[in-house]
């Protein structure tokens, strides 16, 4: 049963963090509103965190490092969440919608 | 702490009930992420990211760090998925538009671009060599908070000073446009 020693490789947490990413491109090309697109960045972000975290557990010498930047991922993707958040609520009352299509105000 | 040890522990033991967590974990994870992109209401769309992110801090879990694990529900399932619910109850999308792709070949790029990205990371993870070094610590919690007062000290202000600006920021931004 190799698959339940798979806990201990950091093969896999590297393909699960690739996986998150491309989860995350996948949903930032294909939604069509902001918030659709804010959420797959949080996708991405994660998927960074987790190889940051495999690499901090299986082959960086100060285990302390990894752990740190991840918790300074999380702060900056929460400052992000907050400012992206607030202007798609003045989009919103603004233009009526969040959808990235409709907000436009040149229509050449 | 070598990552290519290959036994074989029988299911019914502690390391392969282990293993079955951890499986459990990443299927969270995955099944998470997948509702996160593709469902057509954005609700379903947060739900779908708080069931990623806590697949998420089980895999924190069993990379020995429980302290980040525990940041992560506490930030991302408590704070940005409370918040991202909060937007979409304030600046409700009209029910009856589509949250899907915008054009017939959105969606087929869009796959083709995530595929090739995540298969691209996935080989070069499994081809490269990693060097495997000594660890020169254990990474407890109590090593963590030791090293963010000394070593990451000015990083920590420097991170908490942008939290402040990004929330006076948020503020005013989403005030202008009540008024205007």
């Amino acid at each position: 049963m190799v698959l339940l020693t798979l806990y201990n490789n950091l093969n896999c947490f590297l393909v699960i963090g690739a996986i998150l990413f491309g989860l995350g491109i996948y949903g930032m090309v294909t939604r069509r509103t902001l918030i659709g697109m804010l959420i797959a960045a949080e996708l991405i972000l994660a998927g960074a965190s987790v190889n940051f975290m495999a690499f901090n557990r299986f082959t960086a010498p100060d285990p302390v490092a990894g752990q740190v930047f991840t918790l300074f991922i999380m702060a900056i993707a929460a400052a992000e969440a907050a400012i992206g958040l607030s202007i798609i609520i003045s989009v919103y009352h603004r233009f009526k919608s969040i959808d990235a299509e409709d907000t436009v105000q040149l229509k050449g | 702490m070598n990552p290519s040890i290959v036994t074989s522990p029988q299911l019914f033991s502690v390391d392969g009930l282990v293993g079955v967590v951890f499986l459990v974990m990443v299927t969270i994870t995955l099944v998470g992420g997948l509702i996160a992109c593709n469902s057509e209401r954005l609700v379903r769309s947060v739900a779908g990211l708080i069931v990623c992110f806590v697949g998420v801090a089980g895999l924190y879990y069993f990379l020995n760090s429980p302290f980040v694990a525990m940041m992560q529900i506490l930030i991302y399932v408590g704070a940005v998925a409370v918040t991202i619910s909060f937007a979409i109850m304030l600046a409700a999308p009209e029910e009856h538009k589509k949250v899907g792709p915008s054009g017939p070949l959105v969606g087929p790029f869009g796959f083709a671009t995530a595929t090739l990205l995540a298969g691209g990371f996935s080989i070069l993870a499994i081809r490269t060599d990693w060097k495997v070094m000594e660890k020169i610590n254990d990474g407890s919690v109590k090593t963590i908070g030791i090293h963010l007062l000394t070593e990451y000290s000015m990083v920590f202000e420097l991170i908490s000073i942008v939290l402040l600006i990004a929330i006076l920021g948020a503020l005013v931004i989403a005030r202008g446009g009540r008024e205007g």
